[in-house]
């Protein structure tokens, strides 16, 4: 049986091989489906359901499911182009992103998502939750008003053994996500970069250093969200 | 006893009301300039990491960011270890000094041309509807002024962009120094750039700014010498050297026979020298020396206190002017409040005469752009904004938390003197007189705007002060209310 097999996204027929999940077999091919919680190099996870697309008329994350041959593939729609931008707003009325005083403005994967579907006005109230900031490790800070719980952290930094270095605390709607007390002794300058990194908006920074990229030259000054992949083109 | 309300409704710089009070005689016995902003962003900015303040403080005003920006970087430099002021790389402390006098530049434009000049052109008198910078343009003998406003302004946020990122609430200064060189093509652009946004044109149409005022002054030496004339105290930071300083130096204040009342300051002190009181009536407090004392210690901040302090301005130009200024009070202190407008030109030409000495300085292309030293738990920042000493103070804790913030804007340094302006034309104008009339009101806000509070731009760039004026007894029955 050949690996590569054809499906079409968006009417548009495509060639990939087995075993890739719709959001990779996309990617290659210059066709954009946003994420959130789904990281390069992490086992995806498919908890922020942002890159949902239709197959068949069900919802399924493209981060999680795996290509199949013929397999017809809904994702630049008006539809689902509004559910995606709901799921953004409502991170944002959820949390408390104050972009204008944040370090990540301008590198900030939810912000760069919400210039992308062109979230305007907010749609739901907000809910103005007291939420605390964790700046005990002199390495890390971690601002609990801009988490998401995407959960990235907890999946992509890890010592040797495979032992996070972040955890859940506290239960319910009142669940943050920590550096965990003995792990955090552990975490040194490169981790510790790692983890701001690969946190898609500002809710892990490191100290000290803020706001030393100059505005011009952060992530999606010049490239929003997406156009990276876009250039790229089809190879079809 | 009637009671007379002016009252501007504005927009995001907070809102002022002054009230008149009239006895039965019609002598004035009490004005009030009521303010109401600015405490919120003391503690908003309470827990979170200091190298935040820098880029969420500036957001108190639209006008002149990169004040509350860099006095908060200052600040912030002092708790990185890397010193107050000097203590930069060359690069860093010389990025900030190009934004701050790009800054001082368009905002000066802005107060001068666009919201102070219709008043001087056109009379305090005259309509409304033509009092403005609109008016300067449809008025074939002005508009070249209109079009000078408009460019010079854009040049100095052209500048800010250059050193900040973005013309308004950039993010250039960072604790210990900038995140930014300026590139070649930049300096090109702003030396030689194509007629007339480079920086000799700035001079040379920042020299006329200055001759279109003194003509006036000549012609009209009543409304710049007398209105609103009161003797204070004066305080700025001067070089070490005693020479003008926008960006930093030590605290120096005369009083108003000329003796230095306060002199060679570190500001990491202040609070040893300056306490600010509360009144009852008033939102914003009252700063004054302690030396001095609550009841006279109160002293003006802003460009004509500037005049009054520096000994000298270290550039040529500018220099010249200054001479001339402080001839016409033989070198005695000058308490002509208007004539603020007149040291505020003068700064005009000064702040182009420092961007083209800093453009032209090797350290903008290159060079380290940041240091640090022993972390320190506190850190005072002060810097000369447009309007005047602009005090940030800071405490942070050992998790790099902010626990305290105290700021001074120079809209709270001014207030007492706003209000001992304010109160000269009321008695000067209403005394008297029963009906209010618009001169009399805009003589009013003529005298607040030349302090140029936060509160002018709002209000003002249209032309037209939104206005609640109410004539109450003294038993607060509305006798009169006029709006418009
Ligand atoms: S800290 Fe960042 S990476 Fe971790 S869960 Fe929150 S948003 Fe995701
Ligand atoms: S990116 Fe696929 S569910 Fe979050």
């Amino acid at each position: 049986m050949s690996n590569t097999i054809k499906i079409t996204i968006d009417g548009v027929a495509v060639e990939t091989t087995r075993g890739k999940t719709i959001f990779e077999a996309a990617r290659e091919n210059g066709i954009f489906i946003p994420t959130l919680c789904n990281v390069d190099n992490v086992k995806p996870k498919g908890s922020c359901r942002i890159c949902s697309v239709y197959i068949s008329g069900r919802l399924m994350t493209a981060c999680t499911t795996q290509v199949e041959d013929g397999m017809e593939i809904e994702n630049d729609t008006a539809k689902l182009n509004d559910m995606r931008k709901a799921i953004v707003e409502l991170l944002f009325v959820e949390g408390n992103h104050f972009c204008p005083g944040c370090e990540r403005s301008g590198s900030c994967e939810l912000q760069a998502l919400g210039y992308r579907f062109l979230m305007m006005v907010p749609r739901f109230s907000f809910l103005f939750q007291t939420r605390d900031i964790e700046a005990t490790n002199p390495k890390l800070m971690k601002d609990n008003n801009r988490c998401i719980m995407c959960k990235r952290c907890i999946r992509g930094i890890k010592d040797e053994d495979g032992k996070s270095f972040f955890a859940f605390a506290r239960r319910g709607h009142k669940v943050v996500i920590n550096l965990d007390r003995k792990q955090a002794a552990k975490l040194t300058d490169d981790l510790a970069r790692q983890a701001m990194e690969i946190c898609p908006v500002g809710a892990l920074i490191l100290k000290g250093k803020g706001f030393d990229v100059p505005i011009g030259r952060r992530k999606y000054d010049t490239k929003p969200i997406g156009s990276d992949v876009e250039a790229k083109g089809g190879n079809c | 006893m009637r009671k007379i309300t002016i009252e501007p409704v504005t927009r995001v710089e907070g809102h002022g009301k002054v009230t008149i009070m009239q006895d039965d005689k019609g002598n004035i016995t009490q004005t009030r300039l009521h303010i109401v902003e600015f405490r919120g962003f003391e503690r908003f900015i309470q827990g979170r990491p200091y190298w935040e303040a820098a880029v969420v403080v500036q957001r108190l005003c639209g006008i002149c960011p990169v004040s509350h920006h860099l006095a908060a970087a200052k600040a912030m430099d002092v708790v990185v270890g890397a010193g107050a002021g000097d203590g930069l790389t060359p690069t860093g402390e010389k990025m900030r000094r190009l934004m701050h006098y790009g800054q001082i530049f368009q905002s000066h434009v802005l107060h001068f041309f666009h919201l102070a000049s219709p008043d001087l052109l056109f009379g305090i008198d005259a309509d409304p509807a033509i009092r403005n910078v609109l008016g300067l343009a449809v008025t074939p003998e002005f508009t070249d002024i209109a079009v000078q406003a408009v460019m010079m302004r854009k040049y100095g946020q052209e500048i800010i962009k250059a050193t900040a990122g973005k013309k308004i609430h950039g993010t250039g200064a960072i604790p210990g120094g900038i995140n930014k060189h300026l590139t070649q093509e930049e300096k090109e652009q702003f030396l030689n750039g194509p007629d007339p946004m480079n920086i000799d044109k700035m001079i040379e149409w920042a020299h006329a700014g200055l001759d279109l005022l003194k003509g006036f002054h000549k012609a009209n030496r009543a409304i710049i010498d007398d209105f609103a004339f009161h003797e204070s105290s004066h305080l700025s930071l001067v070089r070490k050297d005693g020479a003008l300083d926008l960006y930093h130096g030590v605290l120096r204040a005369v009083d108003t026979n000329g003796n230095r009342i306060l002199d060679d300051v570190d500001y990491q002190d202040y609070l040893t020298y300056i306490d600010e009181e509360v009144r009852s009536w008033s939102y914003m407090k009252f700063p004054y020396l302690r030396s001095i004392g609550k009841k006279d210690g109160w002293y003006r901040v802003g460009p004509l206190a500037r005049m009054n302090t520096c000994d000298f301005i270290d550039s040529p130009l500018a220099q010249k002017e200054f001479e001339l200024f402080r001839a016409y009070t033989g070198g005695k202190v000058n308490n002509h409040t208007m004539h603020q407008h007149w040291a505020r030109l003068i700064e005009i030409l000064h702040s182009a005469e420092e961007m083209k000495r800093l453009l032209n300085d090797p350290d903008l292309y290159s060079g380290e752009l940041t240091t640090s030293g022993a972390r320190q738990s506190e850190g005072v920042g002060l810097i000369e904004a447009p309007r005047g000493t602009l005090f940030h103070h800071y405490r942070v804790g050992e998790d790099d938390l902010i626990e305290m913030a105290n700021l001074i804007v120079s809209t709270t340094n001014n207030n007492e003197p706003m209000n001992v302006a304010v109160n000269k034309v009321a008695v000067a104008q209403m005394t008297g007189q029963r009906e209010i009339t618009e001169p009399m009101m805009n003589a009013v806000e003529v005298a607040i705007r030349a302090y140029d509070p936060c509160l002018s731009c709002a209000t003002h760039a249209l032309g037209r002060m939104p206005l609640e004026v109410t004539i109450v007894d003294q038993d607060n029955n509305v006798i009169d209310r006029k709006l418009r």
